[in-house]
């Protein structure tokens, strides 16, 4: 009998105790606006940056020299689960020993097939491809989601092998 | 005419003298009514537009939100914009509904709030109805909302909307019972149900301060309570979109759910009114002891904003209430007022009763 109500009153008190905890919560985030995550986001386009896991779209590694590392080598194109990137490769002769040798001629990328898997940059031997951190990617016209991303007259780093 | 913003008494008695001067006894009657009846329909539209905004925002910082920020400056606009919308939507009625009682629901639902405002008082001397049953006035009006919470389930021919609205009369109708005993527990202390009375028994401290405990446990139970019987959350069952859609509005669209909308906030405004009238003296200001200095002070604040600010203290916290705690099941709500908050409530009242028998309060 007298356990009963002793357990009657402690569970009142406990019930009442964690509800408290929960208002301490949500006071704590009331009282902080600090801890808002909402981004209001066409306004704050120029200051947003995204972080630094997103995956927007592949892009392929330009220096200033207008120089990239993809040797052409297609295991981003085996290792892409939905044929996002094809590459078209063409020969060349080496400067150096003068024997022909394999060179991009064609990056192509089909962000509308791309599910943003991470495989290719997995695979990538040199580290020439990465994952931007765009994301703003609608287009009116759905050609215009294949890509080349060598720019036009980039040439491969020197030193860079297979 | 003399206006005193610390006692409205004077400018009560002579706006009506001067009515009865230029008009026959009967019209000035009538005109009276008239405009008290039209200056609340602005307040509860300035209220409900003003509450709804308030909510979307104390919910978006509860939880790490902005809330509405796009129309106007921080969203002001946004409720007006919504209600314009409301406005342009086609009132639609169901092909085998009860029209007649479909449409009286809406109503009863608006008038259940409107009549039990006129018994809130605001300041001194403005006070529509100042019967000596106020509280129980208040409690009697303010259940008539359930019949039309009811009617409304029932005419809409929908079986969503009549679980919903048995749902809500059920938890109406029960925690009815314990916010009519919390205020009673402090009737115990007032010794009467006139609401001025029990205001000018506050005006050397507010009850929640005098009463000792019991007070205090009594507050707890009426704002619990009372949360429930305005079917808000974590008591807002009549409204669970997983298994019953929108309960017992279902149905409405356009003007009339904005009916059903407006009656929940302007129920919130009377349940926070009635809270500060009966546990923290309604306009009288905070005194504190001897502290004449600060007395003067707050008594310099006009009582009106007295009024207003403890209203919108108690309905921060009942906001706090709704988007901290998780929603209870209609088993566990009815366990919670039969086997938790009735038998407290009458040990409560006991406890008062000992608390006033031995004058042990303030």
């Amino acid at each position: 009998m007298i356990k009963s109500i002793i357990k009657y009153f402690s569970e009142i008190f406990r019930g009442v105790k964690s509800l408290l905890t929960g208002m301490k919560i949500t006071g704590y985030y009331f009282t902080h606006p600090k801890e808002i995550i909402t981004q209001q986001y066409p306004e704050n386009r120029e200051t947003l940056k995204m972080f630094d896991r997103f995956r927007g779209e592949v892009v392929l590694i330009h220096d200033e020299n207008n120089e990239h590392k993809c040797t052409g080598c297609s295991a981003c194109e085996i290792a892409c689960p939905n044929g996002t990137i094809e590459i078209i490769s063409d020969k060349a002769i080496d400067p150096e020993t003068g024997k022909p040798k394999k060179v991009i001629d064609k990056f192509v990328y089909h962000l509308s097939m791309c599910t943003f898997c991470n495989l290719c940059i997995i695979a990538c031997p040199t580290d020439a491809i990465k994952m931007a951190q765009t994301f703003e990617h609608s287009v009116f016209d759905r050609t215009k989601l294949t890509k080349v991303l060598n720019k036009p007259g980039s040439k491969i780093m020197a030193g860079i092998k297979e | 005419m003399n206006f005193n913003i610390y006692d409205f008494t004077d400018f009560v008695t002579s706006v009506s003298n001067w009515l009865n001067e230029i008009l026959s006894p009967e019209l000035a009657v009538i005109t009276g009514m008239a405009i008290i009846g039209i200056i609340f329909l602005l307040f509860i539209a300035l209220l409900g537009l003003s509450l709804v905004y308030i909510e979307r925002k104390v919910c978006a910082f509860f939880q790490q939100r902005l809330g509405p920020m796009r129309v106007g400056f921080w969203g002001t606009a946004q409720t007006i914009a919504d209600i314009i919308k409301l406005i342009f939507k086609e009132p639609l009625v169901t092909k085998n509904a009860d029209k007649f009682l479909f449409n009286l629901a809406a109503f009863i639902v608006m008038i259940a709030p409107l009549l039990a405002i006129a018994a809130v008082p605001f300041a001194k001397g403005l006070h529509v109805l100042d019967f000596d049953i106020g509280i129980f006035y208040v409690t009697a009006v303010s259940s008539i909302g359930v019949t039309g919470i009811l009617l409304a389930g029932w005419s809409s021919n929908n079986k969503y909307s009549l679980i919903g609205a048995m749902r809500s009369g059920a938890q109406i109708v029960s925690y009815e019972l314990s916010v009519g005993l919390s205020l009673l527990t402090i009737i115990i202390l007032t010794g009467s149900l006139q609401l001025s009375e029990i205001v000018n028994s506050q005006s050397d401290g507010w009850w929640i301060f005098k009463g000792n405990i019991p007070a205090v446990i009594a507050f707890i139970i009426f704002i619990i309570a009372s949360t429930a019987e305005s079917n808000r959350g974590p008591f807002d069952l009549a409204e669970a979109e997983s298994e019953i859609t929108a309960g017992f509005h279902t149905e409405y669209s356009g003007i009339k759910f904005a009916f059903f909308f407006l009656s929940e906030y302007v129920n919130l405004f009377i349940i926070a009114a009635i809270g500060t009238t009966v546990f923290f003296g309604g306009w009288m200001p905070l005194h504190l002891g001897n502290l004449t200095f600060f007395n003067n002070i707050m008594d310099f604040i006009p009582p009106l904003i007295w009024f207003f600010m403890k209203v919108a203290a108690l309905l921060f916290l009942i906001m706090w209430f709704k988007w901290t705690f998780p929603r209870l099941r209609i088993d566990q709500m009815l366990t919670l007022e039969w086997k938790y908050l009735l038998p407290l409530n009458l040990m409560n009242l006991m406890l008062m009763s000992i608390v006033s028998l031995n004058g042990w309060h303030f």
